[in-house]
């Protein structure tokens, strides 16, 4: 029983470092701060995930103490790491970072412009525009 | 909802007090007959009955966790690859949700699906501006996930 618990401790700690070495090779490799971003709140999200959840359990069954704290560690970085992640995303954008590569549609640019200039009846047609375009490409 | 659970208390309360023994056994035993009762009544209620909601509540969680794993496993696809051919790029995904915390929910669920992530939502809470990491796969695949997410959130806020 010890052995077996043992034996998934160490897969959920070993696991949970690659995630992490995967979210900083990917921090190195990847092109933009978007991208990058991608691999930070994912990657790094999953591994503190599970070292969090190998040290409960081998706090639970080797040393027979249910450390509750963990847990809810584990609960707020799953509630807190994908909104770091959008406010990041966002600061980036509105300080004017450019994405990379040049064919990458970019519907967010428009929706600024119109949100400057404060023109409400485009801001309707615009999205009229979107839901048509999300229509057409389900069909 | 609020109002069926409290209920449901306050019969595992009484029927601690009707039998005389004020154990936590007692209290469960209450609670599940108290459960009973609630679901004999449940059109006497305005809204659905409650272990339906917290059912689709798990249902959600659920889906939480198996994005977040798939979404990682994407992720490492991405950056183990020896050549960077993704294309980048921001599209607008309109929403038909309405409450501030079910778009909360889908904009964290979206974050956590492989390959996207919410940069901002319009001012008046109609339009979600995701950024996909390779646009060309992403777009038709992920509406078909969304539309599950959004499925699945209008699940729990229905009455």
């Amino acid at each position: 029983m010890i052995e077996i618990a043992k034996l998934i401790i160490v897969a959920f700690i070993l696991i949970g470092a690659f995630f992490h070495l995967i979210a900083a090779l990917g921090v190195i490799r990847l092109p933009d701060v978007y991208t990058r971003n991608h691999a930070a709140s994912k990657a790094a999200t999953l591994g503190v995930l599970c070292i969090l959840l190998g040290t409960f359990l081998y706090f639970y069954f080797i040393h027979d103490h249910f450390n509750s704290r963990v847990l809810l560690g584990i609960l707020f970085m799953f509630l807190t790491a994908p909104v770091a992640g959008h406010l990041l995303g966002r600061a980036a954008y509105h300080s004017g970072v450019k994405m990379w590569g040049q064919n990458g549609p970019d519907d967010y640019k428009e929706y600024i412009e119109i949100k400057k200039s404060e023109k409400y009846q485009e801001y309707e047609a615009y999205r009229k525009k979107i839901e048509e375009n999300i229509k057409a490409e389900s069909k | 909802m609020a109002k069926q659970v409290l209920l449901n208390v306050f019969l595992g309360f009484m029927w601690m007090f009707l039998t005389t023994t004020y154990e936590p056994v007692a209290f469960v035993k209450g609670y599940i007959f108290g459960l009973l009762i609630i679901f004999v009544f449940r059109k006497f209620f305005d809204s659905r009955f409650y272990l339906y909601r917290v059912f689709s509540f798990i249902k959600l969680a659920l889906i939480f966790i198996k994005e977040l794993i798939m979404a990682n496993i994407a992720v490492v696809k991405v950056v183990l690859k020896p050549k960077m051919d993704m294309t980048p790029g921001i599209f607008a995904y309109p929403t038909s949700l309405e409450k501030d915390w079910e778009i909360t929910t889908l904009a964290n669920l979206i974050t956590l699906t492989p390959g996207t992530m919410v940069i901002d939502i319009s001012e008046d809470k109609k339009i979600l501006f995701v950024h996909a990491i390779d646009i060309k796969d992403a777009k038709a695949e992920i509406d078909g996930i969304k539309e599950s997410f959004e499925k699945a959130i209008m699940e729990v806020s229905r009455t």
